[in-house]
């Protein structure tokens, strides 16, 4: 479907030229591009620390590195992964490129701040990497007190004030996204015609706005106990250690959700694309979002089961941590009935959502054990929880992101990546993922604790195993990044709509110009209506007009 | 081969195998969703594939209000099962039985100090009795631990600051994991050490074999070294004292200056030594300096067994209230 233009239109990429249109620029598009680099850089670097991590605990005694190193092996490979590669990752890299386009706007609300939110990102990161430099952290990604304020001789202030300025980043991603899918919708683009993607990415953003300045606040008292000696947390200057659990999990449980709600969103549209057929129950996927998104705010204490805070508490933790369970099985349970009576292809993209599907299933259920009390005192801090939130982290956010990827990497590049290789790569990243943290669940219930730099021999054959795959998930994961970069010089054209998807920004050019749409789409359908789809291109075929432009 | 991959942990107190049951009916439903979920993908995915791109686009279909009310109601009382499932065994493992022999346990970057009742100290070592609960009693020097046996399913944070509690009843003799679960530094993979779970008579003889001073004695004698004694002095009810006395203090509720009561437990004594002006006993003057820095956990430990001992609330709090006047 590669159709010749008449004149070489020019697109985002070939709009301009040089180092300074690149970082000058206000393009949400070429913004986006700037976080994949920055992003798959800080994912690498979080990989690294994993293999240094996976090499460790293949023997029992500690005989790599020292403990030390370790600690802040693991620590940083944590702080990189959660504050610099999950968060950020679907919402600045395929938000940022889509919203705009799935909403049929011309750019971002502020399209100013978004280039800000890039820079205090790099920043943030610049700001880590040189803590590492000098001597890295070890107090773990979660920096509990007294620990870090009183005892670590390690660099705590650096990299804290690294995730305070990141944080400054989200919020101003997520600010952009609410002003723009409030404001800026195409004609006759309603609510309920939204893409799904877009309705994660909403629900998303609420929860970094109403989130990270609470993690803000918290790491500036960290700050102030450390630096100052002003007792908050730290009961030798009279202060209380739990405290800082509650502020700390106040944000870091929904930023869970602010990894894997937007990880939903892609899953939607790739679902039904694949399918050629709407959401089942569009409605309740889309609400449930919201609902997680605010049910996410209330089940924090399930972090702190065996932390002494009260019995009472900890039923009241439990059971809103079960309630918010409901809305996730709910939307695996749409996506499978999407696929009934569909019209399925098995093409890159839709691998890595059945490896999502799979993973999430498992990494979901694996939390109703831990929303269990009575269990959760025995697994707590073991590597059942590692297994568990990689299952969600790793097995739902990174599969989404890069099924997300595959998917819209011809729209954001104009090219296409060499299928054969996706589909390898899909299905390499799933064993390999397997063979990695299937094994952590058995060791954790073995009782074999998180962050030990040495550990009984008992524990040795699953740690192997692990660490094997682990080998296995690095080469699935290192197969995309060769491939994508191989095609962007080399890959072949991609058509302005090669899946057949619905979106809008299917609907203009690949790669899209700076503004996106020639002529501003008016929608008069619902999001995934693929009897439309066909009979535009019914239309384009017998008509030979234009492939861009307008919707329906 | 398979001594060399375990895949269950010991069982080694009453509650593990509570613990275990409810991990084995989660175990259960999850293979059978996962296997719902996994199969109906499968199913769907290659019956209705596409053969071609002359495929007609299927028929959309929007939802189904009432299976989707099913979907989210069965779940429901799934998990609502599962709460009071786990919540009877949370209550459980959180109310330690009447009368649970007491062991005091001090973390400390990078070990475990303990001391039996009757003086017996171990590091890193915890001998129990087969048969018996034991309740621990728990605090930290330092940083935020947590006291951790696998084969018995229970862990406990230990808190500097505060006094957390668990408790098992050890049902199989041996020598079994004990880890530190809450990262606290450099050595926190080497702060372990093991529970022994000896038979009753033997642990009797191992109890009786090396013991010092009492918990009670130590904190009698710091009682007396620390000049406490000066002024909670236990004269008869008409003579004035400037503290308040400690006789039938213990789980009584005390009346503050200012209004309130607190009850007399670890924390309460435990506040009043570091920082006596922060609750002050209602008729009694705010003069007694803090003790902070002047011993460890351990030895606030042993005064606490000595105040315990002093004996429980039996007289009203008036008769002191009266004491002071």
């Amino acid at each position: 479907m590669n159709r010749p233009h008449a004149e070489p239109a020019l697109d985002y990429i070939t709009a301009q030229y040089g180092v300074r249109s690149w970082l000058l620029t206000r393009d949400h598009k070429r913004i986006a591009l700037l976080y994949l680099a920055s992003v798959t850089a800080m994912f690498v670097l979080g990989g690294l620390f994993a293999v240094l991590i996976r090499l460790e605990l293949l023997t029992p005694a500690g005989d790599l590195m020292q403990a030390e190193t370790y600690n802040k092996v693991f620590t940083m490979h944590g702080i990189m992964m959660v504050f610099f590669f999950l968060i950020p990752g679907i919402p600045a890299v395929l938000g940022n490129f889509l919203v705009p386009l799935m909403v049929g706007a011309k750019d971002l609300a502020f399209p100013r701040l978004n280039l800000l939110s890039w820079y205090l990102y790099t920043i943030a990161g610049a700001f880590t990497l040189y803590a590492i430099v000098v001597g890295g952290v070890d107090t773990g990604w979660t920096f509990y007190t007294p620990y870090s304020t009183s005892w670590s001789t390690s660099n705590v202030i650096p990299v804290a004030f690294g995730i305070f300025i990141a944080g400054f980043s989200s919020i101003l991603t997520g600010l952009n996204f609410i002003v723009t899918i409030h404001t800026m919708r195409a004609p006759g683009l309603t609510w309920f015609r939204l893409p799904l993607f877009i309705w994660a990415q909403y629900a998303t953003s609420i929860i970094i706005m109403l989130g990270t300045p609470v993690l803000a606040i918290t790491i500036v008292m960290l700050g102030l106990e450390r630096g100052l000696h002003i007792g908050i947390f730290d009961p030798a200057l009279g202060g209380d250690p739990v405290l800082f659990q509650h502020f700390f999990w106040f944000y870091s449980h929904p930023a869970v959700y602010i990894m894997i709600l937007p990880a939903m969103g892609v899953m939607s549209e790739l679902i039904s694309t694949f399918s050629r057929k709407p959401v089942f129950g569009y409605p309740f996927v889309a609400c449930s979002s919201l609902a997680i998104a605010l049910l996410g705010f209330f089940v924090w204490g399930h972090h702190m089961f065996t932390s002494s805070q009260s019995v009472y508490a900890g039923l009241v933790f439990s059971i809103l941590s079960f309630l918010v369970a409901i809305p996730s099985a709910v939307k695996v349970f749409n996506w499978t009935a999407t696929l009934y009576k569909g019209s399925i292809r098995f093409d890159t993209p839709m691998l890595y959502a059945f490896g999502f599907i799979g993973l999430f299933t498992i990494g979901g259920l694996t939390g109703l054990f831990l929303a269990c009390t009575g269990l959760d005192i025995h697994v707590h801090d073991t590597y059942f929880i590692v297994a568990h939130f990689h299952y969600i982290m790793v097995g739902g956010t990174i599969m989404a992101y890069l099924g997300g990827l595959h998917f819209w990497w011809p729209k954001i590049t104009g090219k296409l990546y060499p299928e054969g290789w996706g589909r390898l790569s899909a299905l390499i990243v799933f064993a390999g993922f397997n063979l990695t943290f299937f094994p952590q669940f058995v060791v954790g219930y073995l009782g074999m604790p998180r962050r030990y730099h040495a550990y009984p021999p008992e524990f040795q054959v699953l740690n192997v195993m692990s660490s094997a795959g682990a080998s296995i998930l690095g080469v699935g994961y290192l197969i995309p990044l060769v491939y994508f970069i191989w095609s962007m010089r080399y890959g072949r054209d991609a058509a302005a709509n090669p899946w057949g998807a619905t979106g809008l920004e299917w609907q203009t050019t690949s790669p899209p110009p700076t503004e996106n749409f020639e002529t501003v789409p008016v929608v008069t359908t619902h999001a995934y209506d693929y009897h439309a789809q066909a009979a535009r291109e019914r239309a384009a075929a017998a008509g030979g007009a234009g492939g861009g432009g307008g919707a329906a | 081969m398979w001594s060399d991959l375990p895949l269950w942990p010991d069982q080694a107190s009453t509650s593990a195998a509570q613990v275990d049951a409810l991990y084995l009916f989660l175990i259960g439903l999850t293979i059978f969703l996962t296997a719902l979920i996994c199969g109906l993908v499968t199913f769907f995915a290659v019956r209705y594939r596409r053969r071609g791109p002359g495929d007609p686009v299927p028929e959309a279909i929007e939802g189904n209000t009432r299976l989707e009310i099913l979907w989210t109601v069965i779940p429901f009382c799934i998990v609502m099962g599962l709460f009071v499932w786990s919540a009877a065994l949370y209550v459980h493992l959180s109310r330690p039985p009447d009368g649970a022999m007491q062991v005091n346990v001090v973390g400390k970057r990078w070990m475990w100090k303990l001391q039996h009742l009757n003086g017996r100290r171990e590091i890193n070592e915890l001998h129990v009795p087969a048969g018996s609960a034991v309740e621990l009693t728990l605090t930290s020097e330092d940083v935020i631990h947590s006291f951790y046996v696998p084969a018995f399913r229970v862990k406990a944070d230990v808190v500097p600051g505060r006094y957390t509690s668990m408790w098992f009843r050890a049902t199989r003799p041996g020598t079994y994991h004990l880890f530190c679960a809450e990262y606290c530094g450099t050595k926190h993979s080497g702060m372990g050490g093991s529970v022994i779970v000896m038979e009753p008579a033997a642990f009797q003889a191992w109890l009786g074999g090396d013991t010092g001073e009492s918990l009670v004695e130590a904190g009698t004698r710091l009682f007396g070294e620390l000049g406490c004694a000066t002024c909670h002095v236990d004269a008869a009810a008409d003579s004035p004292s400037r503290g308040p006395k400690l006789a039938g203090l213990w789980g009584s509720e005390v009346t503050l200056h200012g209004g309130g009561t607190v009850t007399a437990d670890e924390a309460y004594v435990r506040e009043s030594i570091l920082d006596p002006t922060a609750k002050i006993t209602e008729g009694y003057p705010g003069v007694m300096p803090t003790f902070r820095g002047l011993m460890n956990e351990e030895q606030m430990l042993q005064l606490i067994a000595y105040v315990k001992s002093r004996g429980v609330a039996e007289s009203a709090p008036p008769a002191r209230k009266e004491a002071a006047q």
